[in-house]
This record gives C-alpha cells, structure tokens and sequence, in this order.
C-alpha cells in the first residue's frame, strides 16, 4: 500500500469527525449526547479523545472557553439539535464577546427533512449567526474534514472568537474519503485593512518619545497574541505605567513596579484619575469598552491615543484615535521597539504613586478588623495562601470586582472570567475546561450564591470526573451586584436581590465532595489549607458580609474620575472604637 | 450621508444574510442592494447603499471584512465611478396620452417595452436622479403610474483598476483618513446620459 492510498481512507461522516479533530490536535470535548448526534458518539471509542458528559450544554461551552482561556489552544463543544443546540447558544455568545477560539459542534436533522419542523430541528445556524465569528451548516460527509478545518483556522486566527459546525445526522453516516491533508483550510487573500506602515510607527514612536505623562492600557489582546514580552519591553524601556482591562489583567504582572492596577468602573482609584490626566494612552489590545471609559464626553480628555488591535472595527468605534496600528501586537510591537529609547518617566510615576495614599485609607484590607467577614479579606487570604499562582475562574458580579482587585494575577491564562457578556454561571463549568485543559494547576472557583446555583449540578460533572477543583462561594443572600445598584441608584428598593440558597455544604456533600462553611476571618486560612491538601474537589461556603458594597464605583454616564469612593467613615466596616 | 459598498462575495447559501444581518445589528438601513454575478467565478458582486453618518464608513467596511465569505470592499462612493439603475415602470394610457409619454421616453432616452390597451411599460437606465426625473414628468402630467420595479445602484469605478492599486491606495486611506486624488486614467470624464433633463 502506497502512503497515498494510506492517507485516503474511507470513512463514516461521524469517524471524520473524530478524526479531523484528532489531527487538529483536540483531545478533549465537552458534550452531551442526543439524537441527532448519536451516530458521531457511536464512533468515539475508536478514538483516543476524551469526552467529558456535562449536565447542561450551556456549561459544555463554556467549559471549552475555560479549556481555550486556560491553555490557548481552540475548546471543542458538542451538542445534539434542536434544545442542545439551542443551550449552547449563552456559551458561544460568552465566548465570542470575550474572542475565545470555540468549535461547537451540533447534531443536525437528516438533510432530507431539513426545514420541515422536523423532531428536534431548529435553525442553529441562523439562530447563532450574530454570535459566532462564522458557522456551517454540512449535510455531506466529504464536506466534513474541509468545514471542520476551516472552522478550526477560523477560531483561532485573527481576532479569535467561536465557530459553530452544525452536521445533519445522514452525513454522519454516510462514508467519505478521509485525506486530513487535502482538507486544509485556505483563506483567500490576506486582510486589506490589516496593515502597520512605517509611518505609523514613527509616529507612534513620536508621540511616546514628546510624551510627560504616558500610560499603556493593557488588554486581552496582550494574551491572545502572546505579547507579554513586547509589552513588558515597551513599559521598562520608555518607563510606562500600565493599567488593566478586567480581562488583562495578567497580562503583566501585578507585582511589576510599572503595574497601576485595574481600571474601569470597579479599577483603582489612582489608575482612572491617571487616564485622565494622561497625555498620551497606548491601547493594546483592547477596544475601550463602555465599562473602561465611563462616559465618552470626557474620557481622557488630555491624551492623544494610539490604538494596535488586530481588528480593524474597533478603530475609532467609541474612542478617536490618531494614530491606529491595525495587526497583531507582538508583531506591531516587534516593528516599534526597534525605534523606541529609553526615557526617564520618574515625574509622572511619582505623581501616580502620591494618588495612591488615599485609596489605601480606605481600602478594606487596612480597617481594623470589626468582626465581620468581609469577601475582600476572603480573596485577599486566598491570594496569598495560593502564593497567586493559581487559576482562578470567576463568575459575575461584587466577588468578581473583588478579585480583580485583591487577587493579584502575576502570570496570563491565570484568571478566567467573563468579561463581556457578564455571564453568570460561567466559573464552576469554566474552571472544570481549565482544570482538564491545566491538570498540573491548581484552579479555583470563585462564584457568589447567585451564579453559582444557575450551574451548580456541573458539580456532579466534577465528581464523575474526578476534577481536583477548589470552589469558594462569596456567600452574602444577595443578588450582590444588583443589591448595590439598588442601593445607589433605586432608593435601596432591594427588589428581588435578597436570594435563598441551599446548605452548600450539604449539597455538595450530596454530590460526594467534601466541603466547609466559614464564618470569621480566623477560619478562612485553615480552611483555605484544608481545601488546598485534600486531593480531589473541596467546596467553602464563605459566609460573608450581606451588605458590602465594591468601591470605588462609577455610576453609568459619570465621567471616569467621578468615582463613589468608599466612605472613611462607614459604619459597616468601622468598629465602635474607631469613631 | 449615502454610502455605497461593493462587496465581492463567495456565491454560497446564507452569505446574504451574513450581509444583510450585519447592517441590521449596526442599525443602518440599506437603501438598496443588487447582487449577480461577477467576473470571477464562484464569487457574487453586491452594491449596497446605505444611509448612515460620514464616519461610519471604515466601520461597515471593516465588519463586512470580518465575514468570512466577503473577499473584497471597496468605499467606492468616494471614487469617481459610473453609477446605474434599470427601472420598469407600467403607465397607465388612453389612445389620447399615448403620444406625449413617447416623446418623454424619447427625451429620456427609455424605451417602451411593452404597448397594451389602457397602459404601456417603460424601460429606462441610468442613473437614479434621471429615472427620479421621468416619474416626476410622469406624475406632472397625471398619468397613473401603475407600478414601478426599480433594480437599485449598481456602480462600478472609472478607469482600469487592479486590485494592486486598489490595495495601494487603501494604505494611503487607512493611514491618514483622506481620499487619494484619482489619477488621470480616472479621471471624471463628461457624461451625457447623466445630464437631468
């Protein structure tokens, strides 16, 4: 036998499948079985590819995405028609607002019945159109190996975002020629708008060089490009300070006497009055979303701007720059740091750090300790207890400002949560991708009482899978967000925030996991230490402050310096003997 | 402002939804879009016209870029280029206004396609305010218009251009925002069929 005669071997749709993501390199899926897919699980055991049976096929894709987040390589989802399809589809949004590279595959009805409300048929295609960077629609099994390909090449090159693969069950299992090689994806031409003339960066390397008061916004785009050294160079040579979207953060280390911190709407104090006073802002990879600028009328009203993002539709979409370097950033910044020389920045960092003083007044780690627990001190002991080298998967809400704020996050891939969507829910199924996809790292599960209860039976996936995760659950009966919005901006009209949960020890327990519930800060370390040695999952239900509240805040429209700071003389987190 | 894009598309199911979707979740209406095929095989022509502010020109283009099946826009409303529409429309007749909307169709250089009792079909070509032109006379001299089916914009760039300039002027956009001087091959040359009459 020839090797080409090797190579084109005939196989079922569904063996395809397996096989083409098997050369692309995925060994582990999420998914769920049903119908209109059970020809493609009836081929899996032939396969070395790892499935892991999730409870909701919503958590299946964001498992992928915590996978992909976690490790930088594409997550793999998978799904019947109709409701799995439909379920997917706040994951893949997730995913796509985030630009995480996500294959989903989806079951589809028997070509022949397409379109005729057939049993479990719905259009996932055209219900996901909006929310994938592309999808497919395969009704033929020697259109499988290109489609997958393709959609592969998609998910990860460029600005990176999920691709759905929706296969009908008859081209499952009809047979086709596989030949891997031949189905290469090829993407016609290169992107016209995608180019950095070297007039660009001279003038970028102008503008940094007359430059006083210069600050580096570091985004997710760092990670996605894997220019964490570029931009390290960049902020030590020209002695930069950086600031951080949420999604970021890890981008450059916390512990960099350069890093300012986070900024946005929840970010610190000192780094939002610095993008105001700033002269010149260097966006890398990040879009300045509307939770980064606060109102746009007066957003860094003193700074020019340069903008390197590889997707052209983010130039000037909320924030006009004058100079814009449309590509990759470790590319561009590869082009730029050639010209750029040392400058001496001590005026301008001296001036931020004098900003400092009175953030840390009223920062909650430095009141006296009232008795109360407070989520703050919670994250800040897990941080320091995990040395911040664990992964920690976030949900949505006050627990995930707090940990952006007091888990300091030296390393990327180290913090995985859901920026844009805001999609609660998220961490407990992506702290599982991140866990299959980093089995050597320690992850943790951050979540407040509300996200965690829209997926919670995913423990039963943690437990069937024998995942060594960590959860703490930033336990305070509030919907917390929701209860401070309501505190500032509805009269304290406290509708529909105050949240009955279960005993969360007990419910894990039921799902055969270990766990504890701590009331007072003297516990949290023993405890945290007790998680952290037993081999296998451990959930703490962190019993904590009801009413406590994120600061600083900017109300929506407030311009970005017009923060509500926390008050220094709050009876919440003052004792008596402080007044 | 009017912005017109010509979008070279792959010829698959579902591509004019992508397009068509993508202008609908930027909230800009399309004025008019025509679609055939192009001088490439496999791959559709599209103009599209739409409403929308100046600056949301290089945005549209860029998302229409961020579809996988678009391979190629061109902005060419900000280039000299030569812009039709077919239109044909149905008029209602009596054996008495029969004769003066043959002279308006020979001013208008249309053409009537269709001759029936109690009405007639125009044909006409041209640009958009010269078909306008004629339903006005129309309208002017109270004859009914029965019906009116219009093809919308298509446009295509004076001049021989290869997609190399095409890409060496798009450094020159993209870079510094203003539009390139057509050079002397594309320049505007005067055209009869778009005087108003």
């Amino acid at each position: 036998m020839t090797r080409q005669d090797d190579r084109k071997t005939r196989l079922t749709g569904a063996e395809i499948l397996w096989a083409t993501l098997e050369a692309e390199g995925v060994r582990e899926v999420f998914g769920y079985p049903g119908g209109a897919i059970l020809p493609a699980y009836d081929a899996l055991r032939k396969f070395p590819i790892r499935h892991i049976l999730v409870r909701h096929e919503q958590s299946a894709v964001h498992m992928a995405d915590g996978y992909a987040r976690a490790s930088g390589r594409v997550g793999v989802a998978i799904a019947t028609s109709g409701p799995g399809a439909t379920n997917m589809v706040t994951g893949i949004a997730t995913a796509m607002l985030d630009s995480i590279p996500v294959v989903c595959i989806t079951g589809q009805v028997g070509s022949k019945v397409l379109g005729t409300d057939a049993f479990q048929e719905v259009d996932i295609t055209g219900i996901t159109l909006p929310v994938t960077k592309h999808n497919y629609v395969v009704t033929r099994a020697e259109d499988l190996a290109g489609a997958l390909r393709d959609a592969f090449r998609v998910a990860r090159s460029g600005r990176p975002g999920p691709v759905l693969v929706d296969i009908t069950k008859d081209a499952q299992q009809a047979t086709a020629e596989f030949d891997f090689e031949a189905a290469a994806s090829e993407k016609a031409g290169s992107h016209p708008m995608l180019n950095v003339a070297p007039q660009g960066i001279l003038e970028a390397v102008e503008l940094i060089r007359s430059a006083h008061r210069p600050l580096i916004l570091a985004g997710h785009g760092i990670i996605h490009s894997g220019a964490m050294n570029q931009v390290r160079a960049l902020a030590e040579r020209a002695q930069i300070p950086v600031a951080c979207t949420l999604l970021g953060l890890g981008s450059f280390p916390a512990s960099h006497e350069l890093n300012l911190g986070m900024m946005g709407m929840h970010g610190e104090s000192w780094v939002n009055h610095s993008i105001q006073e700033a002269d010149l802002l260097i966006a890398c990879g990040m879009r300045f979303d509307d939770r980064v600028t606060g109102s746009l009328a007066t957003y860094a009203p003193k700074a020019k701007k340069i903008h390197i993002d590889i997707d052209p539709s983010e130039i000037n979409k909320n924030v006009t720059v004058q100079v814009p370097l449309i590509g990759d950033l470790a590319q561009v910044l590869d082009q730029l740091l050639p010209y750029l020389r040392p400058r001496d920045g001590s005026a301008w960092l001296h001036a931020i750090n004098c900003m400092k003083g009175d953030a840390a007044v009223r920062d909650i780690k430095n009141l006296p300790d009232d008795g109360h627990l407070y989520a703050a001190h919670v994250i800040n002991d897990l941080w320091h207890a995990t040395s911040g080298a664990a992964v920690i998967a976030t949900d949505v809400g006050q627990h995930q400002m707090w940990e952006a704020q007091y888990y300091k996050h030296e390393e990327p891939r180290s913090l995985i949560t859901s920026g844009g969507l805001g999609t609660m829910g998220f961490a407990l199924p992506a702290a599982i991708g991140a866990k299959v996809a980093c089995p050597d790292k320690e992850v943790w599960v951050i979540a407040g009482d509300g996200g965690f209860q829209m997926t919670c039976p995913e423990l039963a996936t943690i437990a069937q899978e024998q995942l060594d995760i960590n959860i703490a659950i930033i336990n305070n009966g509030f919907l917390g967000m929701i209860r401070q919005w309501q505190e500032a901006f509805y009269d304290k009209n406290y509708q529909c925030a105050p949240i009955l949960s279960p005993d969360f020890v007990k419910l894990a327990e039921a799902f055969g996991i270990r766990a504890a519930a701590v009331k007072t800060r003297a516990e949290v370390m023993s405890t945290v230490a007790a998680a952290r040695a037993h081999k296998g999952p451990f959930l703490i239900n962190f019993l904590v402050e009801q009413e406590d509240t994120v600061y600083p805040m900017i109300a929506p429209g407030a311009a970005l310096h017009e923060m509500i700071r926390r008050p220094s003389k709050d009876p919440l987190v003052e004792t008596a003997s402080d007044i | 402002m009017q912005h017109t894009f010509v979008a070279y598309v792959e010829d698959k199911p579902g591509v004019l939804t992508r397009v068509a979707s993508l202008f609908r979740r930027l909230n800009i209406n399309i004025s008019s879009v025509t679609v055939g095929s192009s001088e490439r095989s496999g791959i559709s022509r599209m103009t599209l016209v739409a409403d929308a502010p100046p600056a949301a020109g290089h945005r549209i283009m860029a998302s229409l870029y961020k579809l996988e099946n678009v391979v190629q826009v061109d902005d060419v409303g900000r280039f000299s280029s030569v812009s039709r529409e077919l239109a044909l429309i149905k008029v209602a007749t009596t054996p008495k206004t029969r004769s003066h909307i043959f002279e308006l169709v020979n001013v208008f250089r249309a053409r009537v396609v269709d001759l029936a009792p109690g009405s007639l079909m125009i044909e006409i070509t041209g640009s958009e305010s010269k078909i306008e032109g004629l339903l006005q006379v129309l309208n002017e001299n109270e004859d009914r218009v029965l019906e009116i089916s219009r093809t919308g914009r298509m446009v295509m760039r004076r001049g021989h251009h290869t997609s190399r300039v095409l890409e060496a002027l798009g450094d020159v956009e993209s870079q510094n925002g203003t539009v390139p001087e057509p050079s002397l091959a594309l320049q505007e040359e005067p055209d009869e069929f778009e005087q108003k009459p």
